[in-house]
């Protein structure tokens, strides 16, 4: 992307006792970017986080925000992050203003500026009418919201989110994912999640953990591209044999659906489509439906972080699994 | 920043009944205590007006109320204390003050700084009842001052301890009970070992026996620094232990 790394994560390893729960993790961040981190529970997200935001110390390894060294210069570091934790860090006992006001004098944002940092992150966070309000007495989708809005006071080049919309209804996914859209334009966001259209629909970039370690670090396209499997799904009113299908050019092997639909499985740099299409229109066959068989993100991530690689061979239509666009 | 965090507990504590409630019941027993104090002294007028050189007002009244006060506040302390971080590592709270830009040095001073001004609101509240004494008689300041600066000193060590003991665990119970415990042990260490030699270290560490000389008005300096020591203690192990809590996890 663009201007140097805003997060800079190289070899970070972190032992509980004889635990390794991560190992060798190394990757950037750049500014306008979201970064999706997927795991299956236990994988060592939350860890990995809790490092990069400076509440664990890593066994090994260095982690440099905006050019400051975490462990060598902590207070630089540091006031360059905003961190969600995944129970956000809330004092039950205050009003949303109070608490707001305490944690931009922590980020040592200026008394004269307080009012104004808290007026915009609660602006941005839709928190506009709760400002008076007890934080215990807020529903759990208001008390996140307070949680993001604690992140993003004091405007900080990174934000890491961990698992921001658990336990919101549908509603509030929506606009906080929204919100995340929008924080990764101006900032680096680190989002860590297992609900795999949240990271479709908010991130940029994707990585998966498993057992610790990254098994995968895509671009969104270049996800997109993973999923992409060398098939295609056909349908016709009058199907041919399916030796005539089998014989074509580059084709590998061809199944039959109960529905009607036939699989045509190739070779990754030949695609029969275009064979296909005309032969259907010379030989009549109706051909009604033809789509490129796609690997849900659910199947690409199972693949990653499963031990058997190889059991995925059936496809799903990867739209069923995508409830929203991108906005 | 030690401010903010300070004023921050200081404000946190008033909004539970839990300060409210500490400061009644203290208040409640001292002015008995005092009370009956008073009443001796009217009993016994006649007499004390007889006597060479007798005790004055402030002789008579102030070691016995602030004696009881240490006790009754090494009780109470602990409730004060327990919650500072254990309730905060309980609810997870804590991540708020360690991804924040502040050293841990500056969170402890911070909690610790909260609890004291807390103590020295409950020392000006017990000051206040001597002091009402100005309306009818006259007060020796210089044991009234001795006094309370021993007070002053011996709360400032009980917090010490109590943030130490509550950084060791989340359950605030535990925090309380092993600051009660650790407290009163440090109380009574010159019980043990009276009559022989040996002992005598052992007293020396004792609590109270860093007390009592303020209360007759004497102020060593190195009961002043037992105190200090003590305080400084306390507060870098507390310090150790939260930046163990990173590397530990």
């Amino acid at each position: 992307m663009n201007g140097p790394a805003l997060v800079e994560v190289k070899n970070l390893t972190r032992f509980y006792g004889a635990l390794q729960a991560v190992k060798n993790v190394s990757f950037t961040i750049h500014r306008g970017e979201v970064l999706g981190f997927l795991g299956p529970n236990g994988a060592g997200k939350t860890t990995t986080m809790q490092i990069i935001s400076g509440n664990l110390a890593p066994s090994d390894g260095s982690v440099t925000i905006a050019g400051h060294d975490l462990l060598d210069d902590p207070r630089a570091a540091k006031s360059q992050i905003g961190y969600l934790p995944e129970q956000p860090p809330l004092y039950r006992e205050l009003t949303v203003n109070e608490y707001l006001d305490y944690c931009a004098a922590l980020n040592r944002i200026p008394r004269a500026q307080r009012r104004r940092a808290r007026d915009t992150a609660k602006e941005r966070c839709g928190l506009q009418d709760t400002g008076r309000r007890l934080i215990g007495n807020l529903s759990k989708g208001f008390q996140q919201r307070v949680g993001i809005a604690q992140a993003i006071i004091h405007l900080p080049p990174v934000v890491i989110l961990d698992e921001p919309t658990v336990g919101l209804d549908p509603i509030q996914i929506r606009e906080i994912r929204a919100l995340i859209r929008e924080l990764g334009r101006e900032h680096g966001v680190i989002l860590s999640t297992h609900i795999l259209p949240e990271v479709q629909s908010t991130c940029d970039h994707v990585q998966i953990i498993n057992q610790g370690e990254l098994v995968l670090n895509e671009s969104i396209e270049g996800l997109e591209h993973h999923m992409k499997s060398a098939s295609i799904t056909v349908a016709f009113r009058h199907p041919p044999a399916i030796e005539t299908l089998q014989n074509l050019p580059g084709v590998t092997t061809v199944q039959t659906g109960k529905d009607g639909r036939v699989r045509v499985f190739h070779e990754t740099g030949h695609n029969p489509t275009d064979d296909i299409l005309r032969l259907a229109v010379e030989k009549n066959w109706g051909l009604y439906e033809i789509r490129p068989g796609r690997l849900s993100l659910e199947q690409v991530f199972l693949e990653l972080t499963s031990a058997a690689t190889d059991s995925i061979t059936t496809e799903e239509p990867a739209i069923t699994d995508r409830p929203e666009a991108r906005p | 920043m030690i401010f903010t965090i300070g004023l921050r507990e200081l404000k946190s504590l008033f909004l539970s009944p839990l300060a409210w409630s500490i400061l009644a019941v203290v208040q409640l027993i001292l002015a008995y205590l005092f009370l009956g104090r008073i009443e001796i002294i009217q009993m016994y007028q006649a007499q004390l007006m007889a006597m060479d050189s007798a005790p004055g007002v402030t002789e008579i009244i102030l070691p016995d109320l602030l004696g009881n006060a240490a006790i009754i506040l090494l009780l109470v302390a602990p409730l004060l204390t327990m919650r500072l971080v254990a309730e905060e590592r309980r609810n997870r709270t804590l991540s708020l003050l360690f991804s924040s830009p502040v050293s841990m040095t500056e969170i402890v001073l911070g909690k610790y700084l909260g609890i004291v001004l807390f103590l020295l609101v409950l020392l000006v509240l017990i000051a206040l009842m001597p002091l009402s004494l100005l309306a009818g008689a006259r007060l020796d300041f210089g044991l009234l001052a001795a006094g309370f600066l021993g007070l002053a000193l011996l709360l400032a060590g009980f917090a010490a301890v109590g943030l130490f003991m509550s950084t060791l665990t989340q359950y605030t119970t535990v925090a309380a009970i092993s600051t009660f415990g650790a407290l009163l042990l440090f109380w009574i260490l010159d019980w043990s070992g009276q009559g022989f030699a040996g002992g005598n270290w052992l007293a020396y560490l004792s609590l109270f026996n860093h007390y009592k000389p303020f209360l007759d008005g004497i102020f060593d300096s190195a009961d002043a620094v037992y105190h200090a020591l003590l305080i400084v203690t306390f507060l870098v192990l507390s310090i150790h232990r939260l930046d163990a809590d990173r590397l530990g996890g």
